[in-house]
């Protein structure tokens, strides 16, 4: 079991009112799924990602990431969780603009305190991009900007990949390689992916869907 | 290896920080550079006067101590007419002479503006009647001639030696040596001209020096009630410059004493050592450094104002990078440090640069300047240990900003 949560609420104090944003919501995802979380803007897909992406801690109700309880860990152990367990892919792909694109990879692996910094190379070679190592971000097309992040977020190996929006600045011919890359690393180095998304196109690439709306699980189906 | 590059790792960082915006780095760096420059420029003006007077004094030696009648008169003014500042006399020399396990020499002074006459030259300067110790009191020497004897001394002949400005004003060129000089009334032969002092205060440059016996010749003498002649000072060497305070405090016993002054009286004589006058001349300069360094210092500190304002800046401008940094897995601590290094760095390198601008003006001015300059070392280490403490102090709370930002924010900030 990869993500286990159980009745995962989110509730924020606005004035004296309180607005609930995640109202219990309870799923699994095994290990090696790829799993993608469609909900319209305002269902709460995004304070379930930050939640999932140990960004942020759930109001209450319990998480278990990849066997560990991470649901009331303070900020110190989240960022090591995330050092260690979560990848991310961006919607904004999120590079330092200053940095060359390995220096990008290798950022991820520093946090991790990873001892060995060849995989930054490989995971760039993975990603098609070995050639532009030393290009900065400015210098690369949004494509190729995603794929730097992807090499980054697979560089130091973790259990979990999380993706928001990965093709939401692309165009369509761009956003359909990043999706590609995306199954076809899944499908090659069986890594647990969950993608948020609103775009059912995308969505129908991975093997099940979870729909959320109004901070609950709606619908959990497996795409045929 | 790996253990090395890890602690290196917010070094790297900040080290990128620096670089990936070179302007503005610079910038803040010359806010530091030209405090550092002033403080350590301004410094060393100041401590360069301080030796260079000091110096001076030390040129009498800081064994030499000098009394002289009356609180009330000035120091290195003209010793007057009567009255009570008649006090001291040639008998009080005498008794400070036995006084052996303090002093090595003592020489009494009785001097009088006179007008002296050569030839068809004339001119005002100062007739000093002493002993032939006055010679080791004031570490003077001869450049030609000699000074008077102990023979002479006693025997009142009417000799005198001429320093270096007198015996150029009245000879020019020619040798002074065996020529006669009318001091007053009386006349005397030249035997000897000293070497020149330079321009201190009371200068021997411009004296003449005659035996006191034969200045009794020349003015009419002074005697106190007890009938002991009147002197118009006494100079004299301690035998050793720390205890110049237990010397000073022996010799207003002995002089209390011989002027049987009353336990309610004030002194009537007044002891200057050297020693005194050039710690407390010390002292003055080392205020008056310390004053110009604070004032320096305002611009060290208008300088780290400004590398606070530029962190704060770079903070902001940078919320997206920290909040990346922070969803790849960076502790609050990571940024903190990263922010903290970045800071001190800038002030480092300014405070580096500022010594060695400041160090070449300080050599520059003394150079082409009329001032001497001491850089210390000890104003080095403290200019650039400042500067360093500065880019931490003024660092803090912009680094602080940086690692409380929340992730989730700073990743959609634009």
């Amino acid at each position: 079991m990869m993500i286990e949560l159980h009745d995962i609420k989110k509730i924020y104090p606005i004035g004296d009112r309180m607005l609930t944003v995640l109202n219990g919501i309870s799923f699994t995802i095994e290990k090696g799924e790829l799993v993608a979380i469609m909900g319209a803007s305002g269902s709460g897909k995004s304070t379930l990602l930050n939640v999932l992406g140990c960004l942020d801690v759930p109001t209450s109700g319990t998480y278990y990431l990849d066997g560990q309880e991470v649901s009331k860990l303070n900020s110190k152990e989240l960022a090591h969780v995330r050092a260690q367990k979560i990848g991310f892919v961006f919607q904004q792909f999120n590079l330092l603009p200053k940095l060359s694109a390995l220096a990008n990879v290798k950022l991820g692996l520093e946090y991790a305190d990873a001892d060995d910094y060849s995989s930054a190379m490989r995971s760039l070679t993975t990603v098609g991009l070995a050639d532009r190592a030393d290009h900065r971000p400015t210098e690369l097309s949004g494509g190729e900007q995603q794929r730097v992040a992807i090499a980054r977020a697979l560089a130091k190996n973790p259990p979990l990949i999380l993706a928001d929006e990965p093709t939401g600045n692309l165009d369509s011919k761009s956003g359909d390689e990043i999706i590609n890359m995306l199954t076809a690393l899944h499908a090659e180095q069986k890594i647990t992916l969950v993608m948020i998304t609103h775009d059912p196109h995308i969505a129908q690439h991975c093997q099940r869907i979870i729909y959320i709306k109004d901070g609950m699980v709606e619908k959990d189906e497996k795409v045929q | 290896m790996k253990k090395y590059s890890k602690l290196l790792r917010p070094f790297r960082n900040a080290w990128g920080g620096v670089i990936s915006h070179k302007l503005r780095s610079m910038l803040t760096i010359l806010g530091i550079v030209i405090g550092v420059s002033a403080v350590i420029a301004l410094m060393s003006i100041g401590k360069g006067a301080e030796a260079d007077i000091l110096a001076r004094i030390q040129t009498l030696g800081a064994n030499l101590m000098m009394i002289s009648p009356g609180s009330q008169m000035g120091a290195g003014g003209v010793r007057g007419a009567a009255g009570s500042s008649a006090s001291l006399t040639l008998e009080d020399a005498t008794a400070i002479a036995a006084e052996t396990d303090l002093i090595t020499s003592v020489a009494p002074i009785s001097s009088k503006n006179m007008q002296l006459i050569a030839g068809s030259q004339n001119m005002n300067a100062q007739v000093t009647g002493t002993n032939t110790s006055y010679m080791t009191v004031y570490n003077l020497s001869t450049t030609s001639g000699t000074f008077f004897s102990d023979y002479d001394y006693q025997t009142g002949t009417a000799v005198a030696v001429l320093g270096a400005t007198v015996a150029q004003t009245l000879y020019g060129a020619n040798d002074p040596l065996g020529q006669n000089l009318r001091l007053g009334t009386i006349i005397v032969r030249v035997i000897g001209v000293l070497g020149s002092k330079g321009s201190v205060s009371g200068s021997p440059d411009n004296m003449v020096f005659i035996p006191l016996t034969a200045m009794q010749q020349a003015v009419a003498q002074q005697r106190t009630a007890r009938g002991e002649q009147v002197i118009s000072s006494i100079s004299l060497l301690v035998k050793d410059a720390k205890n110049s305070a237990s010397t000073v405090l022996q010799l207003t016993d002995l002089l209390r004493t011989r002027h049987r002054l009353i336990a309610s009286a004030a002194n009537d004589f007044t002891i200057t050592s050297m020693e005194e006058v050039a710690s407390t001349v010390s002292d003055t300069m080392a205020t008056t450094t310390m004053l110009l360094g604070s004032i320096a210092a305002i611009s060290l500190l208008v300088g780290g104002i400004g590398v606070m304002n530029i962190m704060l800046v770079s903070v902001l401008e940078r919320t997206r990078e920290i909040g990346i940094r922070k969803a790849l897995g960076a502790k609050d601590t990571d940024i903190w440090i990263q922010f903290l290094i970045e800071s001190a760095f800038l002030s480092l390198a300014g405070g580096i640069i500022g010594v060695i601008l400041g160090w070449g003006a300080a050599i520059l001015v003394s150079k082409f300047g009329a001032m001497t300059t001491v850089v210390s070392m000890d104003i080095v280490v403290l200019a650039v240990s400042v500067s360093i403490a500065i880019g931490l102090f003024f660092g803090f709370y912009p680094a602080w900003q940086a690692s409380r930002l929340n992730p989730i924010e700073a990743l959609r900030y634009q």
